[in-house]
């Protein structure tokens, strides 16, 4: 097939082409669904290919254009939707077998506001199920693979959302970050992909995993991509209550707005024992480029670091086990086939629904928030949460941004870590912080390791500072050229 | 030995109160009741994947107003709380309620029992949101309707200051007066808009100490809160009688049956895990927020009833009565704004009591339900009744054909003094036309009229009959009584 080559293509460059008439939305859209049936069946991303939707989608943007008419910022660009973003019609399960069947009769926030920008999607992607995973192995529809190395995982959750983007079978995503789900694997992908700061992006029609920690955001292959989808993506909305009523910032400006003076902190507690020393050494040096760009770096401390990872599944479960008790079987999604009882109805739909993540996080999330306990875990959690989110106060108080590694290990060997949760967890460990303080953090490629396999660079933000961060990352991304690199398209057949 | 006699019931009743909001607590369907099942639902009702709840701030609103006229703290700052169970008619698994911090905390409901005074203190009133409603079909299915889910709800929860059945049901009955004078629900107990709980427990009589309690559970008529707690009182107290432990329990009512069955014991009873709602940010009620409410306010029950049995010299009967409806009170009002006579009184009986005694008597007894007095179909307006009583005040009309207009008006919807003028009913107080009829009925009664001579001065009344039907009717009782008098 002929037609634009789509392969490490920014979105800034797709919508230019499709508003300047070089290409249409719909040649876009066949390019990417070409490379999808070549390459996906090894990378394994998508859920659900909605072609024509896509199709139809992409016709009308092309329509418009020829109507003269305005197609918005992101006019005919092809992007894909992590499973857990709520779309109207179109199969919705969040990686999880007790929602299969399930399609929503509403549209939730996030995506509808790509829709109205002119976003096309491509179809829905993989994730670990309800989010809750660091390696995109728990999804009940089988793993993702990293486009880097296919024996290995993508990271998750969003592990969909970061291998789709890596291998150019979608201009961006959108994924969510709870404790890491976004920066995670967009570190071990290799691509761009920001945390906002909580109440940035609405949470309405993005299936909830841990309500208070839940951070919708986008990926992209380079930091000006992250931008321009953060434009249309951020912003008040009336059916989100926690959503913050605060003007979007220029977030694309930011990019080259360039970091003369910015006060750049390195908390001591992320440079610690169990990092590997390719990541310590690829961290050290993005400091320098970024010292070179014109900003001050400093040492601070954020000295609750190390409660983090027990603070946040404290909390994560709890609200885990209270947000997934509405399948039940009772109006959507899996129902057992055989209840001869009410009681049966909920355990065997749950027993059959649920896969072992879920689970553990279900039982975890109910003892932690059991009469008589809660000042004990779930309360307790709250303070030291508190405490943390103080610490990124007085850390901001002397710094613009804070840089630190996204994850201790580049992407591991798929089924490495199944066999030990609290290992997997400890992938989040330089992640969960900022989720917890609800500050903005973004990671992006900043090296890679001998074996060729990417790494990632956090930049964290204090709240609604947004623009800091991408000040942050464009400087280093528009020094380095990190984020050129592709994953190679040949040995893409799926091994074994 | 009564049981009453030897134990003291000590009940505490926990109200739920439907809002009459347009839309419902989280989300913009409809809250109205009665709709096709499962019509008036939205994403956000039925805890579709994703959905996220939006406080309505009507139903906050109603709840100020509630808490405002109950004299109870309205807290700065209250938050919202998820209380976990499953069951089919609860879509998310979990219940938005308020739990450590609920809008409201004490105050007071005051009512009347055999015009005694009486009040109950109130623990605190928080907001939730209600279930959908389960409907067993004969075959075996059950289905969820779920138009009642997120329909906003107040808790009502008292001080287990009740001591009797009566008591429970009366205070019931003034928490929909109430409600129903801040226009906050329609408080049908048929509808479920009003639903209570009862926590009952026995002591000794003399005892300071609480004995155990059940929590009766599912009493949804006023019938059913007296016979309800009637019955937990005898079988508590049979239970004591005979040495045995009541236990800690809730038990439904089974109105059919007229037996509470146990549910579930203390051992059983559900780990609700409450937390708070991390999707509703904490709510803050502002000064400028409670004084609009504060000034919506109405003129409350108890307020009015001060006033009726004080400046408008009524009984506390009829004051009771009167006050027991918004409708009925707003109506009584509005007569004695339109009448000119009101504010007098004749023959040392104020007017305003015999407005009340036409309300009482003529209107409530024409309609089956008191709210109907606000309906502007009504076929007699106060002002058309303010009318009526100023023409039997000023004698045009005599008290029965005041009642025989009356009756006219409410018929065909016409007003009294064009009654009156169409139909010549009005009294005839000439005394020459009255005099002619007296010395006719004289002549035709000369036994009756020997005896009144004699000394039987109440041989007077069939006289005066005589006289009336001679006339029609229409004439003056009193002109007649004199002129009678006076010839014999």
């Amino acid at each position: 097939m002929s037609g634009p080559d789509v392969r490490g293509a920014s979105i800034a460059a797709l919508a230019e082409g499709v508003r300047s008439r070089r290409w249409k939305s719909r040649d876009l859209v066949e390019a990417y669904l070409d490379r999808i049936a070549r390459l996906d069946k090894a990378v394994g991303s998508y859920l659900l290919v909605d072609a024509p939707g896509a199709r139809g989608h992409a016709d009308k943007v092309d329509a418009a254009v020829a109507a003269g008419q305005d197609v918005g910022p992101l006019g005919g660009v092809p992007i894909a939707l992590k499973d857990i973003f709520v779309t109207r019609g179109i199969e919705t399960t969040c990686g999880s077998k007790i929602l299969r069947g399930f399609i929503p009769p509403y549209e939730g926030t996030p995506s509808g506001r790509l829709a109205a920008a002119g976003a096309v999607n491509l179809g829905k992607l993989n994730m670990d199920e309800f989010a809750m995973g660091s390696s995109n192995e728990n999804s009940s529809r089988g793993p993702v693979r990293n486009p880097w190395a296919l024996d290995r995982v993508p990271g998750g959750s969003s592990g969909g959302s970061a291998a789709a983007v890596a291998a150019s079978l979608c201009a961006g995503s959108l994924g969510t970050d709870t404790g890491g789900s976004i920066r995670q694997p967009a570190a071990l992908c290799g691509v761009a992909g920001m945390k906002p700061t909580y109440g940035r992006v609405s949470r309405y029609g993005v299936i909830a995993f841990a309500s208070s920690l839940d951070h919708p955001g986008p990926f992209g292959r380079t930091v000006e991509d992250v931008a321009a989808l953060m434009e249309v993506i951020a912003g008040h909305d009336p059916l989100d209550s926690t959503s913050i009523p605060a003007p979007v910032g220029r977030y694309r400006e930011a990019v080259g707005a360039g970091i003369a003076g910015l006060r750049v902190g390195v908390p001591d507690e992320y440079f610690q024992a169990g990092m590997d020393p390719e990541i310590e050494a690829s961290v050290r040096q993005a400091l320098e480029v970024l010292a070179k760009a014109g900003a001050q770096i400093s040492r601070v401390s954020l000295p609750h670091t190390q409660y983090a990872v027990a603070t946040y599944y404290l909390v994560c479960t709890a609200e885990a086990a209270s947000n997934l008790a509405r399948y039940d079987g009772v109006r959507f999604g899996h129902r057992t086939p055989q209840a001869a009882s009410l009681d049966e109805l909920y355990s065997r739909t749950r027993g059959e629904g649920f896969g072992s993540e879920p689970k553990r996080r279900i039982i975890l999330g109910t003892f932690v928030l059991r009469a008589g306990y809660y000042d004990a875990y779930y309360g307790k959690a709250l303070l030291v949460r508190r405490k943390i989110a103080d610490d990124f106060s007085a850390a901001f108080s002397a710094c613009d941004v804070l840089v630190t590694p996204t994850s201790p290990v580049p992407a591991f060997r798929l089924g490495e870590r199944m066999a030990d949760p609290l290992q997997m967890y400890l992938a989040d460990i330089y992640t969960v912080a900022p989720a917890l303080a609800g500050v903005p953090a973004m990671s992006q490629c900043c090296g890679f390791t001998k074996a060729g396999l990417p790494i990632g660079l956090q930049i964290i933000g204090p709240p609604l500072g947004e623009e800091a961060v991408f000040r942050a990352a464009g400087a280093y991304q528009n020094a380095t050229d990190w984020h050129t690199r592709l994953p190679d398209d040949l040995p893409m057949t799926a091994p074994r | 030995m009564n049981a009453l006699d030897k134990y003291e019931p000590v009940i505490g009743l926990e109200v739920h109160v439907q809002l009459a909001t347009r839309s419902k607590i989280f989300s913009d369907s409809s809250a109205a009741f009665g709709a096709e099942p499962n019509s008036a639902t939205d994403p956000v009702c039925l805890g579709l994947p994703g959905t996220l709840p939006v406080l309505n701030r009507a139903a906050v609103e109603s709840a100020i107003r509630f808490g405002l006229a109950v004299g109870a703290n309205i807290r700065r700052r209250s938050r919202y709380a998820r209380k976990h169970y499953f069951y089919p008619d609860l879509p998310k698994g979990f219940q938005i309620s308020q739990y450590d911090e609920p809008l409201c905390e004490g105050g007071a409901i005051s009512f009347r029992i055999k015009d005694q005074p009486r009040q109950v203190r109130l623990t605190r009133i928080h907001m939730e949101e209600d279930a959908g409603k389960n409907l067993h079909a004969a075959a075996g299915a059950s289905f969820v309707d779920y138009n009642r889910a997120g329909v906003p709800l107040c808790e009502v929860v008292s001080e287990p200051d009740v001591r009797s059945a009566e008591e429970a049901s009366e205070y019931m009955r003034a928490v929909r007066t109430l409600v129903r004078f801040l226009g906050i629900s329609d408080g049908n107990m048929e509808e479920g808009s009003l639903r209570c709980d009862a926590n009952v427990s026995l002591r000794l009589r003399g005892e300071t100490k609480f004995g155990t309690k059940a929590e009766l559970k599912n009493i949804n008529s006023f019938k059913n809160v007296r016979d309800a707690i009637e019955h937990e009182i005898g079988r508590q107290a049979a239970l004591l009688d005979r040495g045995a432990r009541v236990v800690q329990e809730s038990r439904l009512w089974d109105a059919a049956r007229g037996v509470s069955v146990a549910m579930r014991s203390k051992e059983q009873a559900h780990d609700y895990r409450y937390f708070p709602e991390p999707d509703l940010p904490p709510l803050a009620v502002d000064e400028a927020w409670l004084a609009r409410a504060r000034a919506s306010l109405p003129e409350l029950p108890e307020e009015r009833f001060k006033r009726y049995t004080t400046e408008s010299g009524l009984t506390p009967q009829d004051a009771g009565v009167l006050v027991s409806e918004r409708d009925i009170a707003d109506y009584f009002d509005a007569v004695v704004a339109a009448s000119k006579t009101a504010g007098a009184a004749t023959a040392g009986v104020p007017v305003a009591k015999k407005v009340a005694n036409w309300v009482l008597n003529e209107v409530l007894a024409r309609i089956d339900d008191a709210r109907k007095l606000g309906s502007p179909d009504l076929p007699v307006s106060p002002s058309a009744l303010a009318e009526l009583v100023d023409l039997v005040e000023d004698g045009t009309l005599s008290g029965k054909l005041g009642k025989d207009v009356f009756a006219r008006m409410w018929q065909d919807g016409r007003r009294a003094a064009e009654i009156v003028k169409t139909e010549s009913v009005s009294q005839v107080s000439d005394a020459g036309v009255i005099e002619a009829a007296c010395q006719k009925v004289i002549a035709a009664n000369p036994d009756e009229v020997a005896r009144y001579k004699a000394g039987k001065v109440q041989v007077i009344g069939f006289l005066v009959g005589a006289v009336m039907k001679e006339t029609g009717g229409k004439a003056n009782p009193k002109t007649v009584n004199e002129i009678l008098k006076r010839l014999l």
